[in-house]
């Protein structure tokens, strides 16, 4: 199915069209990566509703992101169950091996690192998702061997050490 | 020894498969509701059960469904709440990811009970595996005929539709969630009307949460005495405990209600890491008020945890030790409800972003006489202010820590400096 046809599928779980705004962002989100104004219009277009009612939703729930993300998103809970077993040092090592900030984007384009709040998975904090996966009882040794991982996924598909790549558009 | 009655399925392989809750007896309860009771027994039944929301508010359950109208010219819905974002609550979770069909089951039987023909199942958006296995576990009951048209031959039409949340807190509250659900941003609306008279679409709708509908076919299976007949008489049954923060065995455990909180954090938990000693404890999510080491002699259940001044909430229990800086614990506290304000509300909205900026200056060591009077005057502001309870849970957490730690927050104003760090 195309992305029309999949918003359409969504709608007709509803009487109401204005209630397949938030799975149609999801189903746009998934197709162009981030929610920019065109798609906004767009989703709004396919649904037949008005433009604020998309703008509204798109600004107002956190998984929704208007700006790019990176290739890699990795969001770390810093709530109260895993700040207690460690969330700050974790935080503060991915800092300082991506050289970026929480909430910024290294770059490459490849690795956007944010903190959320609780993800719902206490049982294995510190946790931290990354796509639709969640990663838990995670230490350094983890961290740096999850990003090891990613590196080595990314250098097999580009053919190229992702490190000593250019940035895009450089 | 008690025996798990809602976890019985989650370590077995393939729990989530349909062939793996059948070969457990699943969905023989859902043929018993439609082949030998009507409806209204069927509310009668878990009145009897005495059986109390699991989402925090601990509302019986058989008497919110009684509140439907029963002649209405519109169709009604039953909503379940598995958006599960109270701080330290995962129960919902494992539930949908890895027993789907006790969820489905109990979803199907409250239908049939309140006479509605469509559910949604407003699930977080992060939960991507529970997603997807609820997903499937829909499918199969389809394709079985567990769902759908005239189920198990009876005149019973129901279907289940998963929504997807998008990371906003407050779909946690119900009404909100119904104006989620409606494509709107979510904000609690003014009550009455109440949305068993007017709820999705401005229909008789009923929510209730993931572990609420999953004790469902257990209490027509087994009978509202056997129910009734596990911990305390007002608020019984079996119970998911959800333990984290600074403990040996962090994990969900399964007890009946009423449990002592020492037994769940020493025994269930295995007690404190190595060279700590517990210092507090929240006993329902960071939404209810901590408890000091001192008073976990107290019962896990609705009535004795509000009686000791805090709440059962979705019993999503932290253990906080003696390395914790409890100004920061609050702060963090604070942070998450100030940015999950959905804004509505000026004294939660604003009177919260004070609240996190006096906080942090506290912990930071640049607080200043006046400070914690300042703190306890918002708190006053917020409190009861506000047409939802997360401004409420806010203000409630703070004073617990403002009351039982008040040494630490002096402690920091004093010496211009955290003393943990």
């Amino acid at each position: 199915m195309n992305m029309r046809e999949k918003i359409e599928a969504a709608a007709a779980r509803y009487p109401d069209q204005r209630s397949a705004i938030m799975p149609a962002l999801l189903i746009a989100q998934k197709e162009y990566g981030h929610l920019p104004g065109p798609v906004l219009e767009e989703v709004a277009d396919i649904l037949d509703v008005e433009r604020i009612w998309v703008y509204e939703l798109a600004t107002f729930y956190t998984l929704f992101h208007t700006e790019p993300v990176g290739m890699f998103h990795l969001q770390l809970c810093d709530n109260l169950s895993c700040m207690l077993r460690g969330s700050e040092d974790l935080l503060s090592h991915l800092e300082a091996v991506l050289g970026i900030n929480r909430g910024d984007t290294t770059p490459d384009g490849l690795f956007t690192l944010s903190t959320v709040e609780c993800l719902g998975a206490c049982e294995m904090a510190p946790v931290m998702q990354l796509g639709d996966d969640y990663h838990g009882d995670l230490d350094i040794a983890r961290i740096d061997a999850l990003l090891d991982g990613l590196r080595a996924v990314t250098a097999q598909a580009t053919g190229a050490d992702f490190a000593a790549s250019a940035p895009p558009g450089a | 020894m008690f025996k798990p009655v809602l976890l019985m399925n989650v370590d077995v392989p393939d729990g989530h498969l349909l062939a793996t809750y059948l070969a457990g007896g699943g969905y023989q309860a859902l043929a018993k509701a439609l082949h030998e009771h009507t409806p209204d027994e069927i509310i009668d039944l878990v009145k009897q059960s005495n059986l109390r929301g699991r989402g925090g508010a601990g509302f019986p359950t058989g008497m919110k469904w009684s509140f439907v109208p029963t002649r209405a010219d519109k169709p009604k819905y039953l909503c379940c709440n598995a958006d599960e974002g109270e701080p330290g609550t995962f129960k919902d979770r494992i539930i949908m990811e890895r027993d789907p069909h006790q969820l489905l089951e109990g979803l199907a039987i409250s239908g049939y009970a309140i006479g509605a023909e469509t559910a949604y199942v407003y699930i977080r958006g992060e939960y991507a595996l529970a997603i997807r296995r609820l997903e499937q576990a829909i499918a199969e009951a389809h394709a079985k005929g567990y769902l759908g048209p005239r189920i198990l031959g009876s005149d019973f039409n129901f279907v289940v539709h998963i929504h997807c949340g998008a990371g906003a807190y407050i779909c946690g509250e119900e009404t909100a969630m119904l104006d989620s659900l409606e494509g709107k941003r979510a904000q609690p609306r003014l009550k009455p009307p109440f949305p068993a008279v007017e709820g999705l679409y401005a229909s008789p709708t009923v929510i209730n949460n993931v572990e609420t509908l999953a004790c469902v076919p257990h209490i027509i299976a087994r009978g509202p005495d056997w129910f009734r007949g596990i911990g305390p008489d007002k608020s019984p049954g079996p119970k998911l405990y959800c333990m984290s923060g600074q403990v040996r065995k962090p994990g969900l455990y399964e007890l009946p209600m009423g449990i002592p909180l020492r037994e769940l954090v020493q025994e269930c938990a295995g007690g404190p890491l190595p060279g700590r000693k517990i210092k507090a404890v929240i006993p329902g999510g960071v939404s209810a008020p901590l408890i000091p080491a001192s008073g976990l002699d107290v019962a896990m259940d609705f009535d004795s945890l509000a009686a000791a001044g805090s709440m059962l909430g979705s019993a999503g229990v932290i253990v906080i030790d003696d390395s914790a800086c409890m100004v920061k614990v609050a702060t963090r506290i604070i942070e998450f409800f100030h940015h999950e304000s959905c804004g509505k509300c000026t004294p939660c909205r604003e009177g919260l972003n004070w609240v996190v900026k006096v906080l942090r200056r506290v912990e930071a060591g640049q607080g200043g006489a006046g400070d914690l009077e300042q703190l306890e005057a918002l708190c006053k502001g917020i409190f009861g202010n506000t047409f939802c309870a997360l401004g409420d849970g806010a203000a409630m957490g703070l004073r617990a820590a403002l009351t039982h730690f008040e040494h630490e927050f002096v402690a920091h104003i004093e010496a211009r400096r955290c003393p943990f760090h």
